[in-house]
């Protein structure tokens, strides 16, 4: 419970910072190009970075953790996706997995009732939240590339299309606004409520959320309830994207909330548990095949180790090998 | 007899107690740890700081410098296994694993949790190796390198048997199986570990087998199996030992030989391989399938499996045949080739019966007796009488590396469909990939650790609990040496009532041998009780 609050408090922390610099001019105007820069280039030097230590360490052993039959007898069924053979089908697995998350959709929940019988029931819910979130987010993050680019993408207005799809409300309800919400609300009660993810949550696994929902409440005022002026803050967006900074415009209070907020996630993702985004695709025990017995792997460390040999082995046993009527090399 | 009573050990509180796990420090209770390795084997196998010492004592007679070993050797395997460093890494922490532990599900402590088993050693990564941890300190989640960590490890890391159940259900594939042999790898570099692994070690490097039986005792058994099998169906067949020139090398667990129930498989690999007369032999050098270098270290496993390859080459046969076992074939599977490949002396694997090439085996030139058998029957190559085995009511229980490491999940189903008429399946949660450990694997099958045995092996007791009363199952099968120990006590203690079985058991039993005399007993000796008169050819 306390770090739960204590993340909130230090979203809303460096949010009341961030509004208070707003108030001055010249202190705004330096920050919101400085800012920005700084946490991006910590986003890119340190997810590089991170991907990069991941690389260089070897998998020296092909380990998939194999969920389905696997592909050996040719009168047998293979299950491609749960065991992959061969590449395209791992390709295949990882789709799953980073699209749909597949093994998520696995999940159960244990119960021990009279008997003792154990009852392994269906429990979506944390699939389904994070699915909720996850998209949205994506969701999002295309639609705010309207800010950086112009003349504007196909999948841009494709995305803005789809997720305003109600036509409701001037500007236009986008159901992903109130998805992403529900999705982190979600996700942060469930780590409060349930009793062992509670146990094992540290201050960091609701400080990612909280920043993410702090993120997603100052950009929805702005959006529905605030009053921003969106083209200044797409000529400073698209200052920002050319490296031809141009002033905020005034008032920008909430933006600027905002775009520290985000800068706040970018630099602190590099460093935290968030590199889960990369990290997934580099799993060995998701995206190696299954077919270690017809294709070796090689394991680039691989050194020569101590082996009791059969001659030793032979010299050592010879009497109970010769009475045994065992056949030798040495005779 | 046990201590506690199934009644009161099924008593589990899945509430965390009120202290946060960083302030609890491990408490060694009698029932739930294995006791130290001996001197003797850390000498003979050159192992680090051996000496007297047990879990309980209060000093633990470290090296002076085991701080620094344990960092140092945690930096080069960081940087030598991308699965520890990204494990280490990327966990969220949503908790999707908690309750897929069999660990977790018998005993409601929470470090047997996956996610925080593996925080038990995260913590102490972020410390050392990460930005946040050495400025944040406990905020973001790390802790100190203590004695008490140490043998917080020591007690929970010997509390996973390495099924990888957990890592079926992470959305990141995390299994927890790297990070504990990540552990224990470190713990052995200051001499903590458990003579129920090291001492199979040893005898395995030096004599050729876990129970350390020589050479000419190794002959004696398979003799005495021999003519048993003369006796039970008056079939004489000839085993050979260390033979060269025969077609293929067939590597058991060497339980099959000196164990029950597994002695009854041993049999049914016999009468099978006389019936379709295969011409291969047995080593005594390489008389363990088993690897318990796999609980140890890489470096170990490397070694215990270079006989494998080494002894097919001085006898020069063409391939290897595996027997049932477990995390033998994690070996032969996912290790072998890489380790001690390539074996390109040996053949790709073609039964001389069917002449099926087992393409899938092409590279590591091992085939696993289920696949051969289930080949064999698909052409037709054996004649089956299931009515042999009516007395029985099977079930069939996944090892957990045959399931989530090799995927082998149809050829032993496909097998029980033609050896027994009457077959169920346990609930699905709890079978093929998502199937429950015995609660001993990994070295952990020891008497003084028999509560935590009972506890882990609780999910797997329960579903067969239910296939008992549900449709009357008394016979559990399994391909597996160290389900064939653990599951018979599991069994009598929580669901009495259920046999255990190997698979090729079944198969001996049903398998019409040429020549054979009235079969009245099965392998096990006891009377055939056969229901109809339907004979399947």
């Amino acid at each position: 419970m306390k770090r739960a609050v204590y993340s909130i408090l230090t979203v809303a922390g460096i949010a009341v910072l961030a509004g208070a610099a707003a108030r001055d001019a010249a202190v705004l105007r330096w920050l919101a190009v400085v800012v920005p820069y700084a946490a991006f280039a910590t986003f890119v030097l340190g997810m590089s970075w991170r991907v990069t230590v991941w690389s260089l360490s070897p998998a020296p052993f092909r380990i998939p953790t194999v969920c389905g039959q696997q592909k050996a007898l040719s009168w047998i069924k293979p299950d491609r996706l749960e065991s992959p053979p061969d590449t395209l089908a791992v390709v295949g697995r990882m789709a799953l997995e980073v699209l749909l998350f597949r093994s998520l959709f696995r999940n159960t929940r244990m119960t021990l009732r009279e008997g003792p019988r154990l009852v392994f029931g269906e429990n979506k819910f944390l699939w389904l939240g994070a699915m909720a979130f996850h998209w949205s987010l994506l969701v999002i993050l295309v639609r705010h590339l309207r800010l950086f680019l112009e003349p504007l993408p196909a999948i841009v207005l494709a995305a803005e299309k789809l997720d305003g799809f109600f036509e409701v409300g001037t500007p236009v309800f986008y159901v992903t606004d109130a998805v992403v919400v529900v999705g982190l609300l979600y996700l942060f009660q469930r780590r409060l409520r349930d009793p062992l993810v509670r146990y094992i949550s540290l201050f960091t696994d609701y400080f990612a959320l909280a920043l993410l929902a702090g993120i997603a409440f100052s950009g929805i005022w702005m959006r529905y309830f605030g009053r921003v002026d969106i083209t200044g803050i797409k000529e400073f967006a698209l200052g920002l994207a050319t490296f031809r900074p141009v002033a905020l415009p005034a008032p920008s209070d909430s933006f600027f909330v905002h775009l520290i907020l985000v800068s706040t996630l970018a630099a602190y993702f590099p460093f935290s548990k968030l590199v889960h985004m990369g990290g997934v695709f580099l799993s060995p025990t998701r995206n190696l095949a299954n077919n270690n017995r017809a294709r070796r792997h090689v394991n680039p460390w691989n050194y020569p180790v101590r082996v009791h040999t059969y001659e030793e082995w032979e010299t050592e046993f010879r009497d109970k090998l010769e009475a045994a009527g065992l056949p030798l090399e040495r005779k | 007899m046990p201590s506690p009573r199934p009644e009161e050990l099924v008593q589990i509180q899945y509430r965390p107690p009120a202290k946060e796990w960083l302030d609890t420090p491990v408490e060694f209770r009698k029932g739930t740890y294995c006791y130290s390795a001996l001197p003797k084997n850390l000498q003979y196998l050159g192992f680090p700081n051996p000496r007297d010492w047990q879990p309980t004592d209060a000093d633990w007679k470290l090296p002076k410098d085991w701080k620094r070993i344990i960092l140092e050797g945690m930096r080069d395997r960081l940087n030598r296994f991308r699965s520890f460093r990204l494990f280490m890494d990327i966990c969220v922490r949503c908790g999707a694993c908690a309750d897929k532990c069999h660990y977790f599900i018998g005993s409601g402590d929470p470090k047997n949790m996956p996610v925080l088993r593996a925080e038990l050693i995260r913590s102490v990564y972020r410390r050392y190796f990460t930005l946040t941890g050495r400025l944040f300190g406990r905020l973001a989640g790390a802790r100190d390198l203590t004695e008490d960590v140490l043998k917080e490890w020591f007690y929970y890391f010997y509390q996973c048997t390495e099924c990888r159940r957990c890592s079926v259900f992470c959305p990141y594939g995390i299994d927890t199986a790297e990070i504990t042999m990540m552990v224990r790898e470190l713990l052995n570099l200051v001499g903590c570990n458990i003579n129920w692994v090291m001492e199979p070690v040893a005898n395995c490097d030096r004599i050729g087998n876990h129970l350390g039986i020589q050479p000419h005792g190794f002959k004696d058994s398979i003799d005495f199996a021999a003519s048993e099998l003369e006796e039970l169906t008056g079939v004489h067949v000839e085993p050979s030992i260390n033979r060269k020139g025969a077609e293929i090398l067939f590597i058991v667990p060497s339980a099959d030989y000196f164990g029950t129930p597994h002695y009854y498989t041993f049999l049914g690999y016999l009468a099978l391989f006389h019936q379709i007369g295969l011409d291969y032999t047995f080593s005594a050098y390489a008389s363990e399938g088993g690897n318990f270098g796999l609980f140890t270290s890489h470096e170990m496993m490397k070694r215990l499996n270079a006989k494998v390859y080494a002894e097919a080459r001085r006898l020069g046969v063409k391939w290897i045949l595996g027997g049932e076992c477990g995390h033998m074939w994690r070996v032969m599977h996912q290790y072998m080739a890489t380790m001690n490949g390539p074996a390109e002396f040996l053949e790709p694997p073609v039964s001389p019966i069917t002449g099926t090439r087992f393409e899938h085996a092409r590279s590591t030139k091992m085939v696993h007796i289920c696949e051969f058998t289930a080949d064999l029957i698909h052409h037709g190559k054996i004649r089956l009488d299931p009515t042999r085995n009516d007395r029985w009511n099977v079930t069939y229980h996944d090892s957990c590396n045959i399931a989530r490491v090799v995927g082998l999940l149809e050829e032993p189903r496909y097998i029980l469909r033609h050896v027994c008429n009457q077959f169920h399946e346990m609930p699905e949660n709890t079978i093929r990939e998502q199937t429950f450990c015995c609660g001993s694997g990994s070295g952990l099958g020891t008497d003084e650790n028999f509560e935590m045995r009972m506890r882990g092996g609780f999910p797997r007791a329960n579903a067969v609990r239910y296939v008992r009363e549900k449709y009357g199952v008394n016979l559990l099968t399994c391909i597996c040496a160290i389900d064939k120990a653990t599951l018979p006590p599991l069994l009598e203690y929580w669901t009495p009532g259920v046999e255990v079985a190997g698979v090729h058991e079944l198969v001996g039993n049903a398998l019409i041998l040429d020549g054979e005399k009235e079969r009245e007993t099965d392998l096990r000796g006891e009377p055939i009780a056969r229901k109809g008169v339907l004979v399947h050819a």
